[in-house]
């Protein structure tokens, strides 16, 4: 399976998917994944390379196994066989140190936000500064409370997470996530239970932090419109195993049976497409934050 | 994809000799499985008990909840405990002349069983449940998930201070429902029944030894043990939503009273010569 952004590869039904060699600069690979609970078969033979800077949603019904691999690449599951390398490195050869290091290139935006339901706002998104850097509390809460204004939820930094909306719970959840400047920002379902408006705000949002930050972003979800909106590349999950990968275009011209059913049924405006041709590519945005990684990997080195 | 579906394909008939075995032991297995997720919540507890960063902020919080919340309970249950044995050791001692005795008796049984017993009762129905009820929605809401992709142990940051918080605060609980008891078979022998001050604390003296309070002090510890860590287990492996939590509850306090009663057997066998 190549991976090229405007390639569009149909997966047979009973094909398996092959490992190949990741192109360079692919801080994400899944290689021929397979988890099994029991008897049950949940992921059969997953391959799929993220690029850097690229947004790849994973689209699919429910049960199809798209949490499961979203949980898989975060090192919450292990695997029952194949492999997830993280810039390079095996996570299942990890020890629990080297995979709470590895964890800090993560940021991870929850389906249900899990806010810490005992802690104000500020302090869910203060949390990670906190557990993971040496920070002082002044430095701390200039780093929140300016994540917090990026989000537009600096207003709520005093509240409980009971007492604000979804909508905002989603933002604190994506401030936390993006605290610890994370370079992939996982998110799992971002719009679900969210009505419409707030839904393409939230994909607004996902789409800004791209640009802005550009950070490397993997987005679980069966919202066909976010995918159109967000996504460089769409792989879609049909039974633990990918059936179309490819841009959003590959899934409109798809002609697997449960992917055109699942196109069908989630009476997705095609023309949302044609407003995709202001984005910056995936190639664009990394030669654009080529330099400023660079300097973050040095400080790293040097600290 | 499903892979086959139900062993022994649909609905087999009694006659399957595998599947007729099979549910037979199912209890048994289950048991196993479930002493086996306990110890290794146990070991990974202890081994995260020494490491750093030591979370002293939720430790405190949690000797509030497993103590001072509790105490209030506790002592209603101690003194009504006290007062109830001090008027049945009267009416069956009457019988024989031998009233005077009823303040070592109580003393002894409230230290040696009903202290340690009824606090880690009360600890697992208060303190249990409200752990088991917690961590279950954290794991039903993904904040367990959220704790260790932010780089932190959820045994250490959650599971640690409550376990630590049950082995200090339930011996101190069961000795404040010893001290009450002993309060409400005093109010019930001496002031309502009128047996005699002097001997009510001479019997105590001379039927209780430091080994009876000994006894009980390591059965609550163990008890505080068991009762958290039990509850802590089947919070921290609830499955499903709100459902799934209401059972990791009701699991979790009918496990520690059964944990109880058999640890209580087991200390009292070995502690005590006959």
């Amino acid at each position: 399976m190549t991976v090229a952004t405007d390639t569009a590869v149909e997966v047979t039904k009973s094909g398996p998917s092959h490992s190949v060699s990741p192109p360079v600069d692919t801080p994400v690979v899944v290689d021929a994944l397979v988890k099994r609970y029991g008897d049950k078969l949940v992921l059969d033979g997953i391959t799929l390379h993220i690029e850097r800077a690229e947004t790849v949603v994973v689209i699919g019904g429910s049960g199809a196994g798209k949490s499961t691999l979203v949980r898989h690449l975060i090192g919450l599951e292990r695997p029952t066989a194949g492999r997830i390398l993280v810039e390079g490195i095996d996570i299942a050869s990890l020890s629990d140190y080297e995979m709470s290091k590895l964890r800090r290139k993560f940021g991870m935006v929850f389906q249900r936000y899990a806010l810490f339901d005992s802690m104000s706002v500020f302090d869910n998104v203060a949390f990670p500064l906190r557990e993971q850097t040496k920070l002082g509390e002044r430095a701390i809460r200039e780093r929140v409370m300016t994540k917090l204004k990026e989000l537009r939820v600096e207003h709520a930094a005093a509240r409980m997470p009971s007492e604000i909306s979804g909508g905002m719970s989603k933002r604190v959840g994506i401030a936390r996530a993006l605290v610890m400047e994370p370079e992939i920002l996982i998110y799992d379902e971002p719009t679900s239970g969210l009505d419409p408006v707030t839904s393409r705000t939230v994909d607004e949002l996902i789409e800004e932090m791209r640009e802005t930050f550009g950070i490397t972003s993997i987005v679980i979800t069966h919202d066909m419109t976010s995918a159109f909106d967000i996504a460089d590349r769409v792989a879609m999950l049909v039974r633990g195993r990918i059936a179309v990968e490819g841009p959003p275009e590959a899934v409109l011209l798809s002609e697997h049976e449960d992917v055109r059913q699942f196109v069908i049924a989630s009476a997705v405006d095609p023309t949302r497409l044609e407003k995709r041709s202001k984005r910056k590519s995936p190639g664009e945005l990394r030669a654009a934050f080529a330099e400023s990684r660079k300097g973050k990997e040095k400080s790293t080195v040097e600290s | 994809m499903s892979d086959g579906g139900d062993a022994g394909g649909g609905g087999g008939p009694p006659t399957d000799s595998r599947g007729l075995a099979r549910r037979i032991f199912a209890p048994a297995e289950e048991a196993i499985e479930e002493l086996g997720i306990l110890v290794q919540m146990a070991m990974r507890t202890l081994a995260w008990t020494f490491r750093r960063p030591f979370r002293v902020k939720v430790f405190v919080a949690q000797l509030e909840f497993v103590g001072v919340q509790s105490l209030f309970l506790v002592g209603l249950v101690g003194l009504f405990t006290g007062m109830v044995f001090a008027i049945q050791t009267v009416y069956g001692f009457r019988r024989f002349s031998a009233e005077n005795l009823m303040g070592g008796v109580v003393a002894l049984s409230l230290s040696r069983e009903m202290a340690p017993v009824l606090t880690a009762i009360m600890v697992a129905a208060r303190a249990g449940s409200g752990m088991a009820a917690a961590l279950g929605n954290m794991r039903a809401t993904e904040q367990i998930d959220a704790l260790e992709t932010m780089a932190v142990s959820p045994i250490q940051y959650l599971v640690v201070p409550r376990v630590l918080a049950g082995v200090i605060m339930v011996p101190v609980l069961a000795l404040f429902f010893f001290g009450v008891g002993i309060g409400g078979a005093y109010l019930v022998g001496v002031v309502w029944l009128r047996l005699d001050p002097g001997f009510f604390f001479d019997r105590i003296q001379a039927l209780m030894d430091k080994s009876d309070l000994v006894q009980g002090l390591v059965k609550s510890l163990v008890f505080g043990y068991a009762v958290t860590l039990i509850s802590c287990r089947h919070g921290f492996y609830a499955k499903g939503g709100a459902e799934g939590v209401g059972l990791a509850t009701t699991r979790a306090v009918v496990w520690s009273v059964v944990g109880v009663f058999m640890l209580d057997y087991v200390i009292t066998a070995l502690l005590t010569t006959v």
